[in-house]
């Protein structure tokens, strides 16, 4: 089983690398773009048959190492 | 007082630390980050500045999650004093013996300069040879010292006057100007809820001898070492 685990900013924190990205972007001229927001992705292959178990051990990935929950949310797919 | 300097993977102040320590009349043992325990007797657990992990991740996390980092918690649970600086200060955050986070300057530079400080209060291990609202000039350089924390969390640390060190002007006046990296409340450094915990973005062990050009950092050696 492989999951993808994406991590982003959570709403109202200021994400100084996103509004540059945005700068940049807008600066090519480019319409229609507006707010961007950085996050991260990890894609991770489990030993793991069990989609229960899985999810289980991903979420304690994500809380204890993964995410950093004072400023950050993460969403968990799994395929 | 007998200090115990953590190292991992990537620390580079771990040195300057251990010199002022010593200045200031403290014993240093360096302590690798793989140990599961502190040295017998030790006082005081310092996490030296530096870039642990080239910052993978987010700063602070995989040292944060080390196993001396168990050890450092006991300590700190049972009154123990524990320092972090810089790098050291983002670890102690994602490690939970501090709260909030330390995230990228708000102006996107990494800083580099001279910077004056007010010490918000002298009753408390690390500061106790300054005085009162005491503006002293040492040094800052990272490019992740923008201190962010929920609002109830903040209420709690004014509330609870734990904020050890505002970042302000050579007067003392908390302006804009010098809060470069847009730190919330100007802070520069918290102490835990029994103040037996300081962790700081700035470098007071770069400016411990007139040799480098101050002095204003020895103070805070000085508390801890009488």
């Amino acid at each position: 089983m492989k999951a993808r685990i994406i991590v982003t900013l959570r709403t109202g924190v200021l994400d100084p690398q996103g509004k540059a990205i945005e700068s940049a972007l807008k600066s090519f001229g480019l319409n229609g773009i507006g707010n961007v927001r950085q996050g991260k992705v990890f894609d991770v292959e489990l030993e793991i048959a069990d989609r229960g178990e899985a999810e289980t051990v991903l979420k304690s990935a994500c809380e204890r190492l993964l995410a950093n929950t004072v400023v950050e949310n993460y969403t968990i797919e799994l395929s | 007082m007998r200090a115990a300097v953590l190292v991992f993977p990537g620390s580079n102040r771990d040195g300057d630390v251990a010199r002022a320590l010593r200045l200031a009349g403290a014993e240093v043992t360096p302590v690798w980050h793989t140990e599961t325990e502190l040295p017998a007797g030790t006082d005081l657990a310092v996490v030296p500045g530096g870039f642990s992990y080239g910052d993978y991740l987010r700063c602070g996390a995989i040292a944060g999650r080390a196993s001396v980092m168990d050890a450092v918690r006991r300590h700190a649970s049972t009154g123990g004093l524990v320092l972090g600086i810089c790098n050291g200060f983002q670890i102690l955050c994602e490690s939970g013996l501090l709260p909030g986070v330390l995230m990228r300057n708000v102006n996107r530079r990494f800083i580099c300069h001279r910077q004056h400080l007010r010490v918000e209060r002298t009753d408390t291990r690390f500061t106790s040879a300054y005085r009162e609202g005491q503006v002293i000039d040492v040094c800052v350089a990272h490019g992740e010292g923008n201190y962010f924390a929920d609002d109830d969390t903040l209420a709690r640390i004014e509330g609870e006057g734990r904020v050890a060190f505002r970042y302000c002007d050579a007067s003392g006046a908390l302006t804009a100007d010098a809060n470069r990296n847009g730190s919330l409340n100007a802070i520069a450094g918290i102490y835990s809820e029994h103040r037996n915990v300081l962790g700081m973005m700035p470098h007071p062990e770069n400016f411990v001898e007139d040799l480098v050009g101050g002095t204003d950092g020895l103070g805070l050696f000085q508390s801890l070492a009488a």
